[in-house]
């Protein structure tokens, strides 16, 4: 903001609040109520409102308060965000950033946790990327908000109260840059957000347990940056993929398809995927269950190494 | 103009008139309602009326056509305008050049009158394009795309004026925009067309919502034109609509919307009052749509008998026809207008025919801004696999 006088945010309580996570804690009053606009409890509105702004020369950040509310705002996000470049045969740009908080792990009520990122990942026009570390979330944003296509920028919510290093300095990884979080050699397993940490996890008990698990941080949804992961599924044979959001129609099925026509000699079994269950996202009570851990992953690597 | 309007008991008192300045024959009769607004039309001069005429005739004779061309089979679709040129000829004229204008899709007159040529708005409807016009271009007069989608440009218009809001108060180092504040003067101003059936979509109750929140230097038009398709007015509001704009907090009133003068002398005072900083107004533009919603319909089916011609006899081409002959201007100009409009139509006719499809490979051309790796691939594999039948046709 600082850097950009044209960058602007927009949302629901981010103002004095600083937005119910505190993401936004303070910067109205460094940067004054004219840039960091609270605004009426409309989500439609918010980025119908910014699209405008962008047309005008703004590079509006819009926050959607909770997963579960952005779809007031998906015809405003999927017939107009996502198309107003192309119809305008690329004389217009829409450098519009929507964080979204996402996911589950809180415990919350319903609406309050769910993984939307599909329905946005298969719109042509629109850019979907989900950060998995405080290092990431840094640059990530920074980069969403320099490109001049609309971005959905899903932010773990689980993820919020961990700590970890930023390095200001290092140079960061592009938006759309899959990272190997963790090498391995018998089986790739891969995933977005918070689902890396779980992915992290098992395989620390798989290495107890003597299978090598390379785990491989998509980064972007949309577009996938797939050379790197076809990349480790030659070199292991193996691939679990591991989401929160529902199977049917997802970012796992996308990842299954695209990695059998493109390394079909090189897999050693069925691409198997981990995911929620084809359910609403159910009372926090059981979300423990729904949600993919360490355990079912490990499951699922289990089943592919014995194939 | 009580057939379109057949409301119960109104709460909180009856309407008053719409504001008129000619009567149902074209004769200058302002209404109570219209003499508030009546020194906007003193700058108005008799060439300007006529420029006025020539707008409506070339207006009308595009969409005739149009809607030609559709039933022939050389455009996709047809959006009439026939009955609506003059409220949108008024309120097309009333915007000054730094204005923006966001429409929906059959204010036709009103791209007329910004620059937009006719052969780019028929080009969208026989498909060869989503958009059809330069935006950025100056030429075109801030006018908008057209949006399909029910609503969605009253909140495009009114993210626009709150950047001209923003935009000016920058330039005075104003960092602040508390609730409630007073408006900003902007010198400039957005205006946004939809019509009744739209007034049901959430999108256009929000877009009120933040106008009134944050004070946009912004008009909303809607022209009632008594049917959303097959659906009456009446079905979608209990109460006219300008009343609705009332409970957001918006300056509205009523217009006789087949009336050229009191679109003009309305959409220039809450233009202007945009402008230095009033804050948004609302106008509801009482008018018909003569013809189908679009070609595609069939508006015998739904019609009550006789409306459609108690309505003509209001048209607003021979209403103000007839106020200009009290004016003094005579046969030759009106037949000289009329040749002339029918010369553009066929200008148009004889274009739209010759245009040529877009290149296949355009569709990948505008989807993103940067480099996306999957949008590059399924380019180079289209541009391959359609190659490889030319290659095939030329052995």
């Amino acid at each position: 903001m600082a850097a950009d006088e044209r960058v602007l945010l927009m949302g629901e309580d981010i103002g004095p609040l600083g937005g119910v996570f505190r993401v936004t804690d303070r910067l109205q009053a460094d940067f004054g109520s004219a840039r960091v606009l609270d605004t009426p409890l409309a989500e439609a509105g918010i980025v119908g409102s910014a699209i405008g702004l962008a047309m005008r020369g703004y590079r509006p950040v819009i926050e959607i308060q909770f997963d579960g509310f952005i779809f007031p705002a998906f015809n405003q996000i999927v017939t107009q965000l996502a198309k107003i470049r192309a119809r305008h045969d690329g004389r217009v740009d829409m450098p519009v950033v929507i964080r979204v908080p996402y996911g589950g792990h809180i415990n919350s009520i319903e609406h309050h946790e769910e993984s939307p990122e599909a329905y946005f990942a298969h719109t042509p026009g629109l850019r979907v990327v989900a950060p998995s570390t405080p290092n990431d979330a840094y640059w990530m944003i920074q980069q969403a908000i320099a490109s001049n296509d609309p971005v959905l920028f899903f932010e773990p919510k689980a993820k919020y109260w961990q700590k970890g290093e930023v390095d200001p300095a290092a140079p960061a990884a592009g938006l759309h840059q899959t990272r190997i979080a963790r090498t391995g050699t018998d089986c790739t397993v891969v995933g977005h957000g918070a689902m890396v940490t779980t992915l992290l996890q098992a395989a620390e008990v798989a290495q107890s347990e003597g299978t090598s698990l390379e785990v491989v941080d998509l980064r972007s949804v949309s577009p996938i940056d797939y050379e790197p992961l076809l990349a480790s599924v030659r070199k292991t044979g193996r691939l679990v993929v591991a989401q929160e959001a529902v199977g049917n129609a997802s970012i796992g099925s996308e990842i299954a398809a695209t990695v059998a026509e493109r390394a079909f000699y090189s897999l050693q079994a069925p691409v198997l995927r981990v995911s929620g269950y084809d359910v609403p996202f159910p009372a926090a009570a059981v979300e423990s269950l729904y949600l993919p851990d360490a355990d079912r992953v490990l499951e699922a690597v289990d089943r592919t190494m014995h194939y | 103009m009580s057939e379109q309007t057949t409301y119960g008991p109104l709460h909180g008192g009856a309407d008053p008139e719409p504001i008129r300045f000619l009567d149902e024959a074209g004769a200058y009769a302002p209404s109570a309602t219209a003499a508030e607004f009546a020194d906007e039309l003193s700058a108005v001069g008799i060439d300007d009326f006529k420029q006025w005429y020539r707008d409506m005739v070339s207006t009308r004779a595009f969409d005739t056509e149009c809607a030609h061309l559709q039933r022939q089979g050389q455009l996709a679709l047809w959006v009439p305008s026939v009955g609506q040129e003059g409220c949108q000829v008024g309120l097309g004229r009333a915007a000054e050049a730094q204005d923006h204008i966001f429409p929906a899709y059959r204010e036709h007159a009103v791209a007329l009158i910004r620059g937009v040529g006719f052969l780019q708005i028929a080009a969208q409807f026989r498909g060869l394009t989503h958009g059809g016009w330069d935006v950025t271009d100056p030429a075109h007069g801030n006018f908008h795309l057209y949006t399909l989608v029910l609503g969605a440009q009253t909140q495009h218009a009114t993210g626009n004026a709150l950047g001209q809001l923003l935009d000016a108060k920058r330039r005075a180092g104003d960092t602040s925009m508390d609730a409630g504040e007073p408006g900003t003067a902007t010198g400039e101003a957005t205006m946004v067309f939809y019509g009744d059936g739209t007034s049901s979509q959430g999108d256009a109750n929000e877009a009120m919502i933040f106008a009134a929140s944050y004070q946009t230097p912004e008009v909303f038009v809607v022209q009632n034109n008594g049917w959303a398709i097959s659906v009456p007015v009446a079905r979608q509001s209990r109460t006219p609509l300008y009343r609705r704009a009332l409970g957001f907090g918006l300056r509205s009133v009523q217009i006789d919307g087949n009336d050229p003068l009191a679109a003009y002398a309305v959409g220039r005072r809450f233009l202007r009052e945009a402008r230095t900083g009033g804050g948004p107004g609302y106008i509801e533009a009482l008018t018909y749509r003569v013809g189908a919603h679009t070609t595609a319909d069939d508006p015998t089916r739904y019609r009550p008998a006789g409306e459609l011609e108690a309505w003509q006899q209001r048209d607003p081409i021979a209403r103000f026809e007839a106020h200009l002959r009290t004016l003094g201007i005579d046969d030759a100009f009106f037949e000289e207008a009329r040749e002339e409009a029918e010369r553009e139509a066929k200008r148009v006719r004889d274009g739209i025919l010759s245009l040529p499809a877009p290149q296949p490979g355009s569709m990948f051309d505008h989807v993103y801004s940067e480099p996306h790796p999957r949008i590059d691939e399924q380019r180079e594999w289209f541009e391959r696999y359609e190659s490889s039948f030319s290659e095939g046709s030329a052995e």
